[in-house]
Order: C-alpha cells, then structure tokens, then sequence
C-alpha cells in the first residue's frame, strides 16, 4: 500500500470541522452532567429514602443500560410523545443524561472518602447540612475526583462517536462521508483514530496539570 | 451561680452498644471541668452529647436554659453557643487558617465581612497565630492548627468550650503551647469541659475534676483532692499509669 500524504492533507480540514461538532457535544454533555451530579449528589448523601429512591433509580438504570439506546430512546422514542430534539441536541442530551449518572458515582465515591471529622467539625460550628456540602465537603471532594472527571470527559469524547448514527456531523461522521466518496476506508479510519487520540491525550494530560493547580498547600507533607 | 450546662442522667452509645450509662454532670458559669479516666470510659462520647455530636438514648441535657434534647429545639442555634475542639483538631485543610475562622463568622453568624474579619484576626491574636493567617493548615504543625481550632471555636463568641483531648496528638513540646493557650484563655473566665490526661494542667486550672469509668462518673470533686487523695483503686491504678505518683 501507497501512503499518499497529499491525500492525508486534504482531508484534515474536513475532518476538523467534525472535531468541532464533537467537542462541543462531549464538553457540552461533561457539563451537564457534572450540574446534575452535582445538584443530586448530596441529596444522596445527606437525605435517606425515600428521597433517595428516583435519584439511586436514575443512576442505576443509565450505568445498566448502552448509551447507544439511551440515545435511541431520545432521538426515536420521545418523538412518539410529542417531545423532539434535533440531532445534536438529541445527542448533546443523551449523553449528558449518560454521564450526570457516571460523574453522580464519581462524587459520591470522592464524598465518602471525606473523613467523617470534618462533616463533626463543620456540624459542631452549628453549619447546615447545604453549608456543609458547599463550604466543607465539596471544595475537598472535587479535588479527589479530579482524576476521574477527566477520564470520564475522555470517555465522552470517545463515546460522542454515536452520535454519527443519528446524522450528526462529527468527527466520525464526518469520516464516513469521506469513506464514502473515496472508499479508503483504511486511512480515512486511522486518520480519524489518531485524532480522537489526539484529543483524549490532550485531555488526559490535563488532568494532571488540573490536580497540580488545585493541590491543597501543605497536602505533601501530610 | 448560673448553670451554663445540665446533664440529666445520660445514656447514649454506638450502634447496640452502650457507652455512658445515667450520667449527670452540672457546669456553672466560668467553672472549668476537666473529665479524666481511662480510654474507653465515654469521656469524648458524653462532651459529644451535650451537643448532640452523638445522639443521647435517654436523659436530659440543658445548655444555658435550652433543653438540647429537646425534639423542637433547633441544635444548630445551640451549637453556635458552644465552642468544640476536638482531638485532631479537624481544621478545614483547603483553606487558609483566616478562612477557617472567618467562614463559620460569615455564614453560620452572618456577621458582615468587616466585624467577621476584625473578630477573627483578634482571636487569631490571642492564641499567637496572626502571622500564619494566611498559611493553611497542612503547612503548620499539630500545636499550630490545635491553637488555630482554638481560635475557631473562641470566635464564635462561645458560653462554654468543650475541648475533646486537645493535646493527646501532639508532642510534649507542642504540648505545652497548646496548653499555656487554655490556661489564658481559662484566666479569661469562660466555661470550659476539658477532657484530657493532663494531669499539672488539671490541677492548675480545673475547679473539678470528673473521673469517669466504664460510662459513669466514679468520682468528682477539687483537683487535688482527685489526684492526691483519692481511695478508689481503679483512679490510683489510672493515675499511676500516666506517671503520677
């Protein structure tokens, strides 16, 4: 086989027009996510059932069931209610749904690692249980699920993939519209492999620059 | 005197299991009571109680006239009359040492920025930590950050400070900044329950000593005549295990 680098060359700005779509959808989808998690959250951790029940029930059915039929169920399904979204907004939404649930695991896992004096110390001073998530809790958890988020931000970049199937035009999608018109599906694919590495390298590395900057003083020596 | 606390044949524990068993104690206004015994006695559970820190079973409990076990009463307004440091002292690591003072001030006081900030820079000055304000707490050591949830607590303008071991995580010579502090702050007539095994401490400042054991309070009455007179076997054999003779 014959690399054909002028090939290569023509077809990255294209394909970078499809990086465009999918990052707006993953970044997009990572923040609403991290809203609903971060809004549900301590209601998991600090009210009991039943409050806890549609909460727990939302996480456990989003983490049991594909994205891709979550996605399916949005984009297909809802229009059967009278509910619709455009492609984007489909994808944008199922995906958010998606990782809210995730990134819902993510906090709660870094709020426990929390030692309970500092939940004794903060009710001592007579705070509430809103002052305590918010002042206390929160500032140290996020701290811990820094690593995490990040993977899970890099997940999305990956899984925001499937939205090419309902006619959004990403990064994939933008691939299988060249695949279609020079069926050079090899290189196109690995053009479009290395970019999505790209991305997910870049992401990765920030997460440790991320932790660096929100380091607590002191924390070394610890 | 004025009663600050009233504690009514207390029980209280963790889980199925029992750890002060009908405890009632009296503190008056400006009284120093320093709670001793052995590990396990329920001396850090029963200051908990009183602010329901742990949950009481049964008995009664009465902070400055308030009954704090009491199903309408609002605990964090009884709280906020308390000041409560505790063993590890439990500072708020991602923040500065002015920020931990200042927070509860602000948001639990809700005390304007300008008086929040003046009250906490003075009591940062009483125990000698103004010029660390802006250090967090992982950068001091265990003497600094216990003297720093000290001023936490004085800041709230507390009736009574309740001080779970203060000293016990530190070493002999951050032991004794910590306790020079109290002794200050003794002199400046608040009410204080100092649970601790400082017993040169105890004698200097308490006006009673508790003894506690398996949950109940075995013995009370002055300092020296816990330490020195004492006839029961199980205060001797504790006593001479922390070296006094």
């Amino acid at each position: 086989m014959i690399i054909d680098l002028s090939f290569f060359l023509n077809i990255i700005p294209y394909l970078l027009e499809g990086v465009k779509i999918t990052l707006e959808v993953s970044l997009t989808s990572f923040i609403i996510g991290f809203i609903v998690s971060s809004i549900i959250t301590p209601v998991r951790i600090f009210l009991k059932m039943p409050f806890t029940l549609p909460i727990n029930t939302y996480v456990e059915l989003i983490r049991g069931t594909p994205v891709l039929v979550q996605l399916f169920i949005i984009y297909f399904g809802l229009p059967s209610m009278g509910i619709y979204f455009d492609p984007l907004w489909a994808g944008i939404i199922a995906l958010g749904i998606n990782s809210g649930a995730y990134q819902a695991e993510i906090l709660r896992s870094s709020i426990k690692s929390i030692p309970e004096s500092q939940y004794l110390s903060a009710e001592s001073l007579g705070m509430n249980n809103l002052q305590i998530y918010r002042y206390v809790i929160f500032p140290q958890a996020i701290r811990i699920a820094i690593p995490a988020l990040i993977n899970e931000l890099v997940t999305l970049v990956k899984e925001s993939s499937l939205v090419s199937i309902i006619g959004v035009a990403d990064l994939m999608r933008k691939g299988e519209y060249i695949v279609a018109s020079t069926f050079r599906a090899f290189e196109v694919y690995l053009v479009v492999a290395a970019v999505y590495f790209i991305m997910c390298y870049i992401l990765s590395s920030m997460s440790h620059r991320i932790e660096t900057l929100l380091k607590i003083p002191g924390y070394e020596r610890s | 005197m004025r009663e600050i606390v009233k504690v009514e044949n207390l029980t209280t524990g963790y889980d199925n299991q029992k750890v002060l068993d009908s405890v009632s104690l009296k503190v008056y206004e400006g009284e120093k009571i320093v709670i001793m015994g052995p590990s396990g006695s329920g001396k850090s559970t029963f200051l908990k109680s009183i602010v329901r820190l742990v949950e009481p079973w049964s008995g009664r409990i009465f902070l400055n006239g308030l009954e704090v076990t009491s199903p309408d009463v609002d605990i964090r307004k009884i709280r906020q009359m308390t000041g409560f440091v505790f063993q590890n002292y439990n500072l708020f690591p991602h923040m500065t040492v002015l920020k931990n003072v200042l927070l509860p001030l602000l948001i639990v006081k809700k005390m304007d920025k300008e008086s929040a900030l003046k009250r906490a820079l003075k009591v940062l000055k009483e125990v000698n930590m103004l010029e660390f304000k802006d250090k967090y707490p992982l950068q001091l050591s265990g003497g600094q950050q216990q003297r720093v949830a000290i001023a936490r607590a004085l800041a709230m303008d507390p009736i009574i400070l309740l001080l779970d071991e203060p000293t016990s995580a530190l070493d002999p010579d951050l032991r004794d900044e910590v306790l020079n502090t109290l002794r200050k702050i003794a002199e400046e007539g608040i009410a204080m329950i100092i649970v601790t095994h400082e017993v040169d401490f105890a004698i200097d400042v308490a006006d009673k000593i508790v003894f506690m054991d398996k949950g109940k309070i075995i013995e009370e009455g002055k300092p020296r005549e816990i330490i020195y007179k004492t006839k029961s076997d199980m205060i001797k054999r504790y006593l001479k295990s922390i070296h006094v003779r």
